[in-house]
């Protein structure tokens, strides 16, 4: 997994609660079998004004020009702005799997549904949870003037505005130093793999039933 | 000390290995595959020279992608062929059992599991599929989680994860007639919204829970990721025991005695401390429809679709006024004056013997209205259309004019063909009414299966308990 230290970012306003995860990457795409290749279909039922079907060439698409992702002012955005929620409805990681293929590595909002929220850490990508006042503030700030960047330091856990206004995060240590370093979570957890037997042993003779 | 909740127990009963910061290794008891979320696992396990802990733990059945009409053909899709052909190789490649598209066995993931005994009471199961906390009813810990973590449980056989907050949901006295468990998990979602239960683990109690079946319970913690929390769960007794007792994978014999024994004492203490508790009334639940594109979007059928004008916030009037447009609704329309163009009885909230039992009882003799243009009925597994076939349901719905197909997740989520046409407006039984969650521009209302089957044959919502 790809690491996350700092970022200086182009920020994205999305301004919409309840983001779910079907209008993150609709259905028809999750016949993928790869990791790769969600960015171009991103949100793609509000982003594109024909159908997407996979397969499909992105070049012959018609771009909604009043979804927020298509103003040329938030092309080569890394830092998503948004609601409360955002995340909710099905688990699937082609969420967080769009989302960075499309270049987005930070995502800034009042709340996050719970498993997206663990998948982002994942992917290398940050979900960093806000009052709901400071990303309104954000909101007004983003719009009101183009090339409105974030400063992310994770190992810090602040945001940084243009202005120089701080704003501290919290974030779950495990993740942070996991994400920090990119680390991968099975290799991890294989160096406690004695302790995973011995629990296995146990459990053969408390619960017999549960082994075949 | 207090008491242990039903969740301190279960999680109790599965650390592996705590950090200093509390982050725990927990033990996975069962693994339930789709192919949707699981080949690039499998993939990852196999480009990092890893193999399955444990196939035993593992079950896998394609339900996502199959097609509910006659599967002689196969899958037409090709995209979807492959990714079922996929999930075959994999099984195949690992030795995990799986119940193929031509098995009687074969269902949507949530009906299977409990059908089979693949999940009993007191364990921790996971799916790559959020309707995972579906098995909580049977008292066991049960959540969704992402293709990352489904590699990490066929490489580990367990999850880092934190415990959770807990909350009681409380539900009190008799349901009315016609009300079921899916009216009380809309009424409770629309309570305590779509994100009220985030970062906590849910236990649904009181008498009203108490009285529901294996099959409502099911429905009812299917939808506590509807309220933002990853699992529901519902404490063991008699109707739990009764239930797992004799299936195909259900311990037998001493071991029997042995799980009865522990299964016993898998309920919250008296004495113990939930972090929330939300109590509801079961006598005033009425039955539930969704207006929106949320389904904290929730009304009664006597109700009418808000005025955005009445919002209570700002952000809201925003939320409202974007869903009826989507919805196609004025604000203040009596929700039974809402005319569909289709009806979808089935996914893993609504497709067990008993939802079918409960629709069909309101299509007997009855038929589907001329302005809807396709009704269908979808049961949860091939051993659920079985049963209901044996019991005459199949020729009641045919004969009010329902199409009854294979058992699939079908139109809740439209990956294979079953799907509404843009603008189309739907009566479902589903899970979720987001925008275009049952084909683009689709319009999805959830209601509960009497519900669906009544609308089906008025041609528009109509109260069950007077139709």
């Amino acid at each position: 997994m790809q690491a996350f230290t700092t970022l200086d970012g182009l920020v994205v306003p999305l301004d919409r609660a309840n983001v779910d995860t079907d209008a993150i990457i609709p259905k028809q795409f999750l016949k993928s079998i790869k990791r790769a290749g969600f960015g171009p279909n991103l949100f793609d039922e509000w982003r594109y004004l024909d159908h997407g079907e996979p397969g499909g060439d992105p070049a012959t698409r018609t771009p909604n020009p009043e979804f927020v992702l298509n103003f040329s002012r938030y092309k080569g955005a890394s830092v998503l702005l948004a609601r409360d929620n955002f995340g909710c409805g099905s688990s699937r990681e082609h969420a967080p799997w769009a989302l960075e293929d499309y270049g987005i590595r930070a995502i800034i909002a009042p709340s996050f549904a719970d498993i997206f929220y663990n998948n982002c850490f994942k992917n290398g990508i940050l979900p960093i949870v806000l009052d709901a006042a400071k990303v309104e503030r954000l909101f007004r700030e983003c719009e009101a003037g183009e090339g409105y960047r974030l400063k992310v330091d994770l190992d810090k856990q602040t945001v940084t505005t243009p202005g120089g206004e701080v704003l501290a995060f919290e974030v779950d240590g495990g993740r942070k130093h996991r994400l920090l370093n990119g680390l991968d979570d099975i290799g991890l957890t294989l160096l406690q793999g004695d302790k995973i037997q011995a629990y296995e042993e146990r459990r053969r003779v408390e619960a017999p039933w549960l082994f075949n | 000390m207090s008491g242990l909740t039903l969740f301190q127990k279960l999680w109790d009963a599965h650390v592996v290995h705590v950090e200093a910061d509390g982050t725990t290794l927990l033990y996975i008891d069962r693994h339930l595959v789709h192919e949707v979320t699981s080949p690039q696992a499998f993939e990852g396990l196999k480009l990092a020279h890893r193999t399955p802990r444990r196939v035993d733990a593992a079950i896998a059945v394609p339900d996502h992608n199959v097609p509910t009409t006659d599967r002689s053909q196969g899958i037409a899709d090709p995209i979807s062929r492959l990714q079922v052909e996929t999930l075959d190789a994999n099984c195949a490649e690992f030795g995990i059992t799986e119940f193929k598209m031509d098995d009687i066995r074969q269902g949507i993931v949530h009906v299977i599991g409990p059908e089979e005994g693949l999940t009993l009471p007191g364990m921790t199961v996971v799916c790559g599929d959020s309707h995972t906390s579906t098995h909580g009813a049977f008292g066991a810990l049960a959540f969704g989680i992402g293709t990352s973590e489904v590699e990490h449980v066929l490489a580990t056989q367990c999850l880092w994860q934190k415990p959770s907050k807990t909350m009681l949901v409380k539900v009190e006295g008799t349901l009315g007639k016609g009300v079921t468990a899916k009216d009380i998990a809309l009424a409770i979602i629309g309570e305590i919204g779509t994100a009220g239960g985030t970062g906590y683990a849910l236990e649904f109690g009181g008498s009203a829970i108490r009285a529901l079946s294996m099959e409502g319970r099911m429905t009812l913690c299917n939808m506590a990721i509807e309220a933002g929390a990853r699992a529901g769960m519902v404490a063991v007794d008699q109707t739990t025991i009764d239930y797992v007792k004799g299936r195909p994978y259900s311990p037998k014999g001493a071991a029997w005695d042995q799980a009865v024994a522990w299964w016993n004492t898998l309920h919250t203490d008296a004495d113990a401390k939930f972090d929330r508790v939300v109590e509801l009334d079961a006598a005033a639940i009425e039955p539930q429809v969704t207006w929106g594109t949320s389904p904290e979007m929730v009304t009664t059928i006597g109700g009418s679709v808000p005025n955005p004008a009445n919002a209570p916030s700002e952000v809201k009037r925003h939320d409202w006024t974007r869903a009826l447009e989507y919805m196609g609704l004025a604000a203040d329309t009596p929700v039974a004056d809402i005319r569909i163009d289709k009806v979808f009885i089935g996914s893993c909230t609504n497709s067990r013997i008993e939802d079918l039992r409960e629709a069909a009882g309101v299509a007997k003799g009855r038929k589907v209205a001329p302005n809807v243009k396709l009704a269908m009925v979808v049961p949860g597994s091939g051993l659920v259309k079985q049963q209901a076939e044996a019991e005459g349901l199949d020729r009641i719905f045919v004969e009010a004019g329902f199409e009854w197909r294979e058992p699939g997740c079908s139109m809740c989520l439209a990956m294979n063909a079953d799907r509404l046409e843009p603008g189309e407006r739907c009566a479902s039984t589903s899970n979720r009414n987001f925008e275009g969650r049952q084909g683009q521009g689709g319009r999805t209302h959830l209601v509960s299966p009497a519900m669906a089957a009544a609308a089906a044959c008025a041609g528009h919502f109509v109260d069950v308990r007077h139709f």
